[in-house]
């Protein structure tokens, strides 16, 4: 046993996890207060990252400006996106709209790979160093920044839905949309927020993902390996989405060390998730911590 | 009533061998018949642009109505669809060429055991339905592409697997022309059975567990037998026409089955109409022919200066991909109930016309 490639894979799923994490809560807090699949949530990445990436290489815009002026595009972007495409699907059946956020996924990924190209872009660098050295381990900047950047942004999550009347408003309207209307709760205004809020959240993660790997379409998987992880902790946890972010990071870095050691398959890593995402939904289809849907007749 | 060429002004079926006919009068059943004629003469016609259309049509077409028996009528989501496509294409191709068995029997052999795989990965259907499911068969289609590329014994792992042509008594077909009519024949049977399924009891039984599980449940339904059915149905439609397509092709290779084209199908179904036999064949001649003509426009438009610039030439894969989800988007927002639905209204209004209200 190589333990200490097993331990600095551990810490790679450790960081990687909290990411999935963050994209997962972004998922999750769409399907809790809109009751919308989202299948587009890592197009929402991609145009992140690529949208800061213009501004910061083709504007050449310090980068604290270009950060700011992408957050604040991702902002339009979710609440327009909401309005416009998801707003008419309130009620139609789950088929149309998982299949109207699937078209808009490959829609953005078509669009986006017109214009940025198919070819992954690297972000000017904006850490002096590169990599730190922590418990006898190089660790890349990046990588601390992202695991930063991630805790900070759930304990802003936490934050936000504790105190702040908006994220109280939108847990009302989770709770049970028809009180929360009659209360005076605009219901518009919570989903058209509930989308900025993923859209913006998941535009700061690509950035994030996109520094450490580089951006490319690729960055769209990672909309795809959300499903291992909400179906994990359930599809109407935050906190279980967090936690399933965590294990799927983990997971997917021991299936690579026990790939890398023993079984010398190749891609174990990117398949192992699915596995377990048809295994945890044959056994606890409502995840660790998701409501059990009751059903009446 | 037989006799009748037109049809009566309202419902007034006495019966329930008048309720379940697939053609409500003569004059459409003379109709649908003339119409096979008429397509069976494409390839004397048109010349072969054409017939290789019509070929992809039918094997898509053929596929997608497996989907749609499963998503439109039985109310299962699959995003799976093309992995099972494929694997048919694989099934097929692996059948022939280990042990000899002629193409047009190891068709309908692959289209079997594509139904026992689907059953297998419709097992979850037995206890999850709705979103849930959606992502099982996500999982199934990304854990079936993995298996192409690594079960080489099947699929000839990342170098593709060969597919013989099909051999007709001893005539082996292998151009476009008379694989035309092999695809029509396909297409003819595999609709016909299609069809009248939905008017035996396990038809019925499908459109019941879709509309209301629990009733039909109590209506003495066994919900899993039903589920499990629907999608090794499913499967069967999905592995016929991969077979059909890896034996057109005369090659297989594990690339061609993506998610991109699972998403495709559930398109065909969507934009033709779920639950609806004639929908699926309008969505699968849409979702062929969108590209073409996206294509076809982009050069009839270049006579413009921004439209023969490199960045819309060199983007035109791209072009027809956002069409093809924006298609999707637009129809579920503005045409819900696809093109089917939109047939029968323009047929209403004709049949009343002039005096419709």
């Amino acid at each position: 046993m190589n333990f200490e490639l097993l331990f600095q894979l551990l810490l790679n799923g450790l960081i990687v996890g909290t990411l999935y994490g963050v994209v997962a809560m972004c998922f999750v807090l769409i399907y809790k207060s809109t009751q919308i699949v989202n299948f587009a949530q890592g197009e929402f990445l991609l145009i992140g990252a690529w949208v800061c990436y213009a501004f910061l290489v083709e504007m050449s815009l310090p980068f604290w400006l270009g950060f700011l002026f992408t957050l604040l595009f991702m902002m339009a972007f979710g609440i327009i996106l909401q309005m416009v495409v998801l707003r008419p699907m309130i009620g139609e059946p789950i088929i149309s709209v998982i299949m109207v956020t699937i078209g808009l996924s490959i829609f953005f990924q078509a669009a986006t790979k017109w214009i940025f190209g198919a070819t992954t872009a690297t972000y000017p660098q904006v850490f002096e160093t590169r990599s730190v050295n922590l418990l006898g381990m190089q660790i890349e900047t990046a990588y601390i920044m992202s695991f930063v950047i991630s805790l900070f942004i759930m304990a802003g999550f936490y934050w936000f839905f504790k105190y702040s009347k908006l994220g109280l408003a939108m847990r009302a309207t989770a709770f049970d949309q028809q009180v929360a209307q009659s209360l005076g709760i605009s219901v518009k205004t919570v989903f058209a927020m509930s989308w900025a809020i993923s859209a913006l959240v998941s535009g700061i993660a690509g950035i994030v993902i996109g520094m450490v790997n580089g951006v490319s379409s690729a960055l769209s998987v990672i909309g795809i390996k959300v499903f291992p992880a909400v179906i994990l902790g359930g599809l109407d946890s935050i906190v279980g989405a967090i936690v399933g972010g965590v294990i799927i990071g983990l997971l997917e870095n021991t299936a690579e060390f026990v790939d890398g050691q023993y079984l010398n398959w190749g891609n174990l890593f990117s398949i192992a998730p699915f596995y377990v995402l048809i295994i945890i939904l044959c056994i606890k289809p409502y995840g660790l911590f998701g409501t059990k849907d009751i059903e009446r007749i | 009533m037989a006799g009748f060429s037109m049809r009566p002004c309202g419902d007034f079926r006495t019966t329930y061998r008048q309720d379940t006919r697939i053609y409500d009068t003569t004059f459409i059943r003379n109709a649908a018949i003339l119409g096979i004629i008429a397509v069976a003469l494409i390839p004397f016609v048109l010349d072969g642009y054409y017939v290789n259309l019509f070929i992809q049509i039918s094997y898509f077409a053929i596929a997608a109505l497996g989907l749609n028996i499963l998503v439109g009528f039985t109310g299962q989501i699959s995003l799976g669809h093309a992995a099972f496509f494929g694997f048919g294409a694989f099934a097929s191709a692996w059948i022939n060429n280990t042990t000899g068995i002629p193409v047009l029997l190891s068709i309908p052999l692959a289209g079997l055991m594509t139904a026992a795989v689907g059953m297998l990965f419709g097992l979850p259907a037995a206890r999850i339905k709705g979103l849930y499911l959606a992502i099982a068969t996500l999982a199934a289609q990304f854990i079936l592409e993995d298996f192409f590329a690594r079960a080489e014994w099947f699929t000839g792992g990342s170098y593709g697997a060969a597919a013989n042509p099909i051999n007709v008594f001893g005539y082996e077909i292998l151009d476009d022309f008379s694989f035309f009519y092999v695809s029509l024949f396909f297409l003819v049977v595999m609709y016909l059975l299609g069809t009248n399924l939905m008017r035996t009891r396990d038809g019925r039984a499908f459109v019941a567990v879709r509309d209301h599980y629990l009733s039909a449940e109590i209506m003495g339904i066994n919900l899993t037998k039903y589920r499990l059915m629907s999608f090794a149905i499913s499967s069967f439609y999905a592995g016929v026409g991969g077979a059909m397509y890896g034996h057109y092709l005369g090659f297989v290779s594990a690339e061609g089955f993506t998610i991109l084209l699972s998403i495709q199908f559930l398109g065909m179904i969507i934009i033709g109409g779920l639950g609806s036999v004639k929908g699926t064949l309008m969505g699968t001649v849409f979702m062929v022919l969108l590209p073409e003509v996206m294509e076809s426009g982009v050069s009839a438009l270049s006579v413009f200066e921004w439209a023969s610039s490199t960045a819309v030439t060199d983007g035109l894969a791209y072009i027809k991909e956002m069409a093809i989800g924006l298609a999707i988007i637009l129809f579920l927002i503005f045409e819900p109930d696809g093109l089917a639905h939109r047939w029968q209204q323009i047929r209403a209004y004709w049949k009343l016309y002039p005096f419709s209200y």
